[in-house]
């Protein structure tokens, strides 16, 4: 019985009436055949996790299905869960036509319908979302929901694979935007964690701009661990385009990445002044917290809510 | 959008005579409109031209501007740890209507504070250089620079609303060789640099005007708000032929040499005020050139508008924010910085026009610089076509001396009792005993001045100051003086007799009125404006 059915206190079934005892009853044709001893099986190439082909979900049925549900069922999800307050889009508007990178933290499995229903168009309907291929994409049925619900394609996370960075590269020259967590996965304690450089070399080798973005609030609806959420705010704030300068390599491309979406996540803590004041000093708050012990990492974690826009004037 | 012939080959303005052929022209008639069918053969229409092209890159151009200024060194020299910097900006009253955000000075502040991040700035104060104008509420100013400036300095009272009245906040800075007197923003004159962010939508905004009357207070504006002033302002759309700005750059001398370092930032937008497509575009087109859908829009909005209270039809004509685009910006000193800026106003603004009219036409639209989001109240009225208006001209005015002047408006006896309060008793007494310019500002200008419950309002509410209302009377007293006659049709006639004007029905009967003047076959020039023009008459 899975985790989420005993979560979500379903009965149990009767074991005679268990998927796998069921398919084992069956007889071939009705089953798969079995291999002779003695024979060598064929080779079968895995269809799964980072070879999956995700074409099919960027053809246009597959993309105005997408467009519905963004639009219709994740829109309503997201209002309902996370009341988002959107921030910086004012920032993307003088941008030509073409696409994007979207660089945000990561701290909810929400984080991408966030994304999907905050993003502006022109990009939000021609999207790809990098999504870890060996959570997303490990099962034919959770690779094609990931691919037709977000667009997502497989980025390996546990290995060097060329493979996704190419099938990426090639998208955005097609232009398509990106959305993609260079932290590689959700956080654990609610800190970030280090960006990698996909992002950055994607830029790089694209010529694309990338957009950081900092994500608040995810975290507390439904934080990694959590199969239940709980309804609470978010904030999602939208920083200025950046480019790779021509003497930055990915690496420092990406700590640039990094401190800008610090440099958001002080903006959405204080205020814009003192953000920027500390981005220009080299004093933004970090995102990967203290190193130290779980306790005084979690004690210093605070409560890191945006603080409440008053109104101080009345409205004539 | 960047394809788009409307942008890669905007016609400038021109004018029109009127023939038989010609259809009816478009009136605006405050938060309505008007057809007019003008005589033939001695009617013409004055056109503005269309938008100019927006700069490609706004973000881009603000930061050269400040990083390459005009006669003046780069903004981040400026800059200093420790140092007292002040941002003062345009108020509500620029620019008409309201833009769509990002506003033009949110785009520019925000450039300006990230310089002083930089450069580690911790005392900064922002100003609403508004004179005497009602102060801003919080809507206002988040929609003029955006939550993130709004957020991080307003909390902290250093975002706020300049206060003329305030006994602790102004300092007198000299006199001028005229003897005019000088005063500012206390927090302004004593910093140690301030950067003026304007919106400049025509060219009577800007230069030393900026400072020398947005951060001023009565005793300094009242040398060149008066009615002898502005009688000599010919126009004060043209800076080098008007008295207003004459004295106002006298005070900027005394500004120069005894107040503090400025760094003047001046913008220019084009004349995409309605769009080139939705509801209103077709207000910003040529009559001939509507299409059927152009037509059907005008028509259904027009019945709509017809059947509408009028509070709803303000609601729905005060929420439209305009598309304007940047077309320039230019930074560093004052003065050299305003000659540019005047050079991209009239590449947009002036067309010329050969000789002078008998009568003068135009329809007056729903807003004016001085009711944003409140009432046209009919001195607002009389102020926007007598005074904006007829001014709007380089040379000589369009209409010839003794000429008459017909306006559209409904001109409703309404007022906005919290925005324009000392206009309601300006209205209601003064105007009752005389419309004199000269005597209502011997006999009552200082009084309502100095009246400490309008002070009160100005300060702590959100009125106008007591005075103001006589600004606005000043402001047409050129065109009082130049004119035999000025009729408003479709007004309330009660407030048009009251304004001193006469009332007519309809565009005919305006006509045969205005023939007592100016004979039975004068001829007829139209001011089609909005979007803006200004008449270059030779």
């Amino acid at each position: 019985m899975s985790k989420l059915a005993k979560q979500l206190g379903l009965p149990r079934l009767p074991t005679a009436l268990s998927p796998r005892r069921v398919l084992s009853a069956l007889e071939f044709p009705l089953r798969a055949p079995s291999t002779p001893k003695g024979v060598a099986p064929k080779a079968r190439v895995r269809t799964t996790g980072g070879n999956y082909d995700t074409a099919w979900a960027r053809k246009k049925p597959a993309r105005v299905a997408r467009a519905a549900i963004v639009e219709g069922p994740m829109r309503l999800l997201v209002a309902g869960l996370a009341a988002p307050e959107r921030k910086g889009t004012d920032r993307l508007l003088d941008l030509p036509d073409g696409p994007l990178i979207f660089a945000a933290n990561h701290h909810s499995h929400l984080d991408t319908p966030l994304m999907l229903t905050s993003i502006p168009e022109p990009w939000r309907h021609k999207m790809i979302v990098g999504a870890a291929a060996d959570y997303f994409f490990g099962t034919k049925a959770t690779a094609a929901m990931s691919s037709l619900a977000m667009g997502a394609i497989p980025i390996e996370r546990t290995k060097v694979e060329r493979r996704s960075a190419n099938l990426a590269v090639e998208l955005i020259d097609a232009g398509w935007s990106l959305l993609i967590f260079p932290e590689g996965g959700r956080s654990p304690d609610g800190w970030g964690q280090p960006f990698r450089g996909g992002a950055a070399f994607l830029a790089a080798k694209t010529g694309v701009p990338v957009v950081p973005v900092h994500l608040a609030g995810t975290g507390r609806i439904l934080r990694k661990g959590r199969a239940v959420p709980r309804p609470s705010t978010t904030s999602v704030t939208f920083g200025r385009p950046l480019a790779p300068a021509e003497d930055e390599n990915a690496t420092r491309f990406a700590a640039r990445i990094e401190r800008e979406v610090a440099a958001l996540a002080d903006e959405a803590t204080t205020d814009w002044y003192t953000a920027r004041r500390r981005a220009h000093a080299g004093d933004s708050p970090g995102l990967t917290g203290p190193e130290s012990g779980r306790w005084r990492r979690a004690w210093a974690l605070g409560d890191r809510r945006a603080k409440k826009r008053r109104r101080r004037w009345p409205d004539l | 959008m960047a394809t788009d012939p409307r942008r890669q080959a905007p016609r400038p303005g021109f004018v029109l005579n009127v023939d038989r052929q010609t259809p009816p022209i478009l009136f605006h008639h405050g938060d309505n409109f008007r057809l007019e069918k003008l005589p033939a053969d001695r009617s013409r229409v004055i056109y503005p031209a269309e938008p100019l092209p927006g700069l490609p890159d706004p973000e881009g151009s603000i930061r050269d501007a400040l990083l390459n200024p005009i006669d003046d060194d780069p903004l981040p020299s400026l800059l200093k740890p420790g140092m007292k910097l002040t941002i003062a900006f345009d108020d509500l009253s620029l620019p008409l209507p309201s833009m769509r955000k990002p506003d033009i000075r949110q785009r520019i502040i925000e450039q300006v504070l990230d310089i002083a991040a930089a450069a580690g700035v911790d005392d900064v104060h922002l100003i609403a250089a508004l004179a005497l104008h009602r102060r801003m509420t919080e809507d206002e100013l988040r929609h003029a620079l955006g939550d993130r400036i709004y957020d991080a300095f307003a909390p902290q009272g250093a975002l706020y609303n300049h206060d003329a009245e305030d006994p602790d906040g102004m300092v007198e800075l000299g006199l001028t060789r005229h003897d005019e007197e000088v005063t500012m923003n206390k927090r302004a004159a004593e910093s140690d640099l301030l950067v003026y962010v304007n919106l400049n939508i025509v060219s009577m905004d800007g230069g030393w005007k900026s400072t020398a009357t947005g951060l001023s207070g009565y005793s300094g504006i009242r040398h060149h708000h008066n009615v002898a002033t502005m009688r000599e302002s010919k126009s004060f759309m043209d800076r080098h032929s008007s008295e207003l700005h004459h004295s106002n750059w006298r005070q900027g001398e005394v500004i120069k040499n005894h107040g503090p370092r400025i760094f003047q930032i001046e913008t220019t937008i084009n004349n995409n005020t309605f769009g080139y497509d939705g509801p209103l575009s077709v207000l910003q087109k040529r009559e001939w050139e509507w299409s059927a859908r152009d037509r059907a829009t005008f028509m259904g909005m027009k019945k709509g508008l017809d059947i509408m209270p009028s509070s709803t039809r303000r609601q729905i004509f005060n929420g439209w924010k305009a598309p304007y685009e940047l077309t320039s910006v230019q930074a560093g000193n004052v003065e050299s910085v305003h000659e540019v800026t005047l050079e991209h106003c009239f590449k947009q603004h002036l067309v010329p026009v050969e000789g002078q009219t008998d009568v003068l036409t135009f329809g007056l639209p729903y807003i004016c610089p001085y009711n944003v989001n409140s009432v046209m109240n009919p001195i607002l009225v009389m102020c926007l076509g007598l005074g904006y208006f007829f001014n709007m001209y380089r040379g000589k005015p369009l209409v010839r001396e003794g000429g008459v002047l017909i306006m559209s408006h409904p001109t409703p006896w309404e007022f906005h009792p919290v925005h324009h309060p000392s206009y309601i008793d300006f209205f209601e007494q003064l105007l009752a005993e005389t419309t004199d310019p000269i005597k209502l500002e011997q006999k009552y200008e200082k009084q309502f001045a100095e009246d400490e419950w309008y002070i009160h309002l100005y300060r702590t509410s959100y009125a106008y100051h007591g005075v103001h209302p006589f600004y606005m009377w000043y402001w047409g007293a050129h065109a009082l003086q130049w004119l035999g006659r000025v009729i408003i049709v479709g007004g309330d006639p009660r407030s048009v007799r009251r304004l001193g004007f006469q009332p007519a029905s309809t565009m005919q009967d305006a006509l045969e009125m205005a023939s007592d003047v100016v004979g039975p076959t004068p001829s007829i020039t139209h001011l089609h404006n909005p979007p803006i023009l200004m008449a270059d008459v030779t």
